[in-house]
């Protein structure tokens, strides 16, 4: 599947492309099949979004939305080394799909 | 330490007022992106891989308790309770808000800070020895050449789109701790046969993709030129440094494709011209700067002696003290570097302690280390039980300076957006195994250095053991050098073989120590048996 995201304007945070709004949340991007170019420069002109570009990514048994590439994988949850500051900072198996 | 006068201080605001203007445009869709990034990146701010990041300036590395203070509030108002302190004696935050970068900036100037000149094709902070003005071996104290070549460089409308970044290194001292040669320009403070003082230049060392050892293009400038040299070096580089190929437009590669002789010869022909220009400062101002560095009041009368009869504390200043100029004082460096902990990083709390540690056991005054440690330069021996006790409360007192434990790591995969691998996770192993299995004492000096990417922000070519993680078709995979060294014998790291996972790096380390320690002589450091023995045997441990 084809996912988009990119950084929140004002505050730099990751963002993902839910088909009508950007979330914090992997889980909530959606497939955007050939329409990721039309949709990021609207987004982008709308300055709803910042830097933002489209990835590979694959949805797992458990129906979550996984980057394909490490890179993407991190920036969807935070910093490997600092489990207190990402997403899900109670969940011990938060990040156990990133590496 | 150097105090803003008017000017420099209305510099800082007026780009505070400026970078705020910016920001409201971009917000409210009057700059794009494309317009605003070199904007915001002339003031630090990056967009990295989980936010905005902002590189706040530490001239030459030297900060003082309220500076530090003011660090540790930005850590707690702006970003998530701490700061990352870096390879170029700066700090980073990793948690930043555009639209609250303006009051950030504004509370740095306050206290004479700013962002200015950390990213962008201009010349860098200016870094220096983080023991000037307190070693023992120094000739004079570099910090307001230093100083002085800052206030040249701050605002140069000559060299402010440069072909790429610049960066100076100045040192007064036999031992370089600065990794002067691997610089852009390294400036050496000498004295001649003559009993002269004067510079040494070297031009053309760095990292990155094409690591290179600076040459020394010339022996001796006489130190009220020394600015005008600088601009003869920049000018040439301006000129004729290539601006077709970012990863050939550093100065490094004009001087390796032109030969150090005809860039020297280059260097030579517009110095002359510019010495009927009359650019350098005049003495005056100099000698304005160097009051402000000016020893503190020592205290003559203090002891030489120490109580080391705690076991922990003996330990601690074996390790992390380095003989002072002043008898019954030493320098003391704070390791950033705890078990299994992340290299450079210190929490807001730690922050405010080590700047209240400044305040009342360092006449008020730290330096960053380019091995992302804090240096408290004036302690007297006296104090330093007193000193280590606050440390070991705040978990700053690891006694592991210049041990595998030491380790420079880049932020790696973990927060940069150029990074290919991880850095900090390797650290954090290689920090734990060596510990735990008590191999870091049995090892002594030892100098790790890890990249994420190719740019070795991490400094991984001038590493005893340098590891760079690169991207093997979307894994991390780490590749292992020998043999690098900064200082005076400078070299650069061999890649020994191919590279291995995380778990496989962190034991080709091990192999590469069990070597060292099998084959050591009396007195041989790691890089010493690795330059007697050769690498062979090395990887014969590693990949047989």
């Amino acid at each position: 599947m084809k996912i988009l995201t990119g950084n929140d304007l004002k505050t730099g945070a990751v963002t993902w492309w839910t088909g009508y709004d950007w979330s914090l949340h992997v889980e909530d991007a959606v497939d955007v099949g050939s329409e990721a170019d039309a949709i990021l420069a609207r987004e982008e002109g709308a300055r709803r979004v910042n830097a933002s570009y489209a990835i590979d990514a694959v949805r797992d048994t458990d129906g979550g939305v996984r980057p394909a590439h490490i890179k993407d994988r991190i920036r969807a949850l935070g910093p490997t080394v600092r489990p207190d500051l990402t997403l899900k900072p109670a969940d011990p198996n938060a990040g156990n799909w990133v590496i | 330490m150097y105090r803003y006068d008017q000017y420099d201080q209305a510099m800082v605001d007026t780009r505070v007022a400026e970078f705020r203007d910016q920001v409201e445009r971009r917000l409210s869709g009057k700059l794009a992106e494309e317009h605003f990034r070199p904007l915001r990146l002339m003031n630090g701010l990056y967009l990295q891989l989980h936010a905005y990041m902002l590189r706040v300036a530490v001239p030459y590395g030297t900060l003082s308790g309220a500076q530090m203070h003011v660090l540790a509030d930005i850590a707690d108002k702006y970003d998530r309770g701490y700061g990352h302190f870096t390879t170029r004696q700066n700090i980073q935050y990793n948690w930043i808000k555009l639209e609250e970068t303006p009051d950030l900036l504004a509370d740095l100037a306050a206290v004479e800070m700013h962002a200015i000149q950390t990213s962008g094709n201009c010349i860098r902070n200016i870094s220096s020895d983080q023991y000037a003005g307190a070693a023992a071996d120094e000739l004079i104290d570099p910090r307001p050449y230093a100083e002085l070549l800052r206030q040249w460089s701050s605002f140069h409308p000559e060299f402010c789109t440069l072909p790429r970044k610049f960066k100076i290194c100045v040192i007064a001292s036999d031992t370089d701790r600065a990794a002067m040669k691997l610089h852009d320009i390294g400036i050496r403070i000498i004295r001649n046969d003559a009993g002269e003082i004067g510079a040494a230049f070297y031009v053309g060392g760095g990292m990155g993709r094409t690591p290179m050892i600076a040459p020394c293009i010339r022996e001796f400038v006489p130190l009220d030129q020394l600015v005008t040299y600088s601009e003869a070096c920049l000018r040439v580089y301006n000129r004729y440094g290539r601006r077709d190929n970012k990863y050939k437009a550093r100065i490094k590669i004009l001087v390796h494709e032109l030969g150090a002789a005809e860039y020297t010869r280059q260097v030579e022909e517009e110095f002359a011209h510019l010495k009927t220009q009359g650019i350098e400062p005049p003495i005056a101002e100099l000698e304005r700067i160097k009051t402000y560095f000016a020893d503190p009041a020592f205290d003559a009368d203090a002891s030489d002696a120490i109580d080391r009869s705690d076991a922990l504390f003996a330990r601690w200043v074996d390790r992390n003290t380095h003989p002072h100029k002043q008898k019954g004082y030493a320098i003391a460096t704070i390791s950033l570097k705890p078990v299994g902990g992340i290299p450079g990083d210190a929490s807001a709390h730690q922050m405010h302690v080590m700047a209240d540690l400044a305040r009342d056991y360092s006449f008020d005054e730290c330096r960053v280390t380019h091995a992302q440690n804090i240096v408290l330069a004036h302690v007297r021996k006296a104090d330093l039980y007193a000193l280590w006790q606050k440390l070991v409360a705040a978990d700053l007192a690891t006694a592991n300076l210049d041990t595998i434990g030491d380790i420079i790591a880049c932020p790696g995969l973990d927060y940069c957006s150029l990074a290919n691998a991880r850095s900090i996770p390797v650290a954090q192993k290689i920090s734990r195994r060596f510990a735990e299995s008590g191999k870091e004492d049995a090892i002594g000096e030892l100098k790790l250095k890890i990249s994420g990417c190719i740019n070795a922000c991490g400094h991984h070519h001038a590493g005893h053991i340098g590891i760079l993680g690169v991207d093997r078709k979307g894994t991390e995979n780490y590749q292992l050098l020998l043999g690098g060294c900064e200082g005076d014998d400078t070299s650069l790291g061999k890649i020994t073989g191919p590279g291995f996972d995380e778990d496989g790096i962190v034991d080709a380390v091990e192999k590469a120590t069990d070597v060292y320690l099998a084959q050591r002589q009396e007195g041989e450091r790691f890089l010493d048996t690795y330059r007697r023995i050769g690498v062979d045997i090395f990887k014969e441990a590693i990949y047989g």
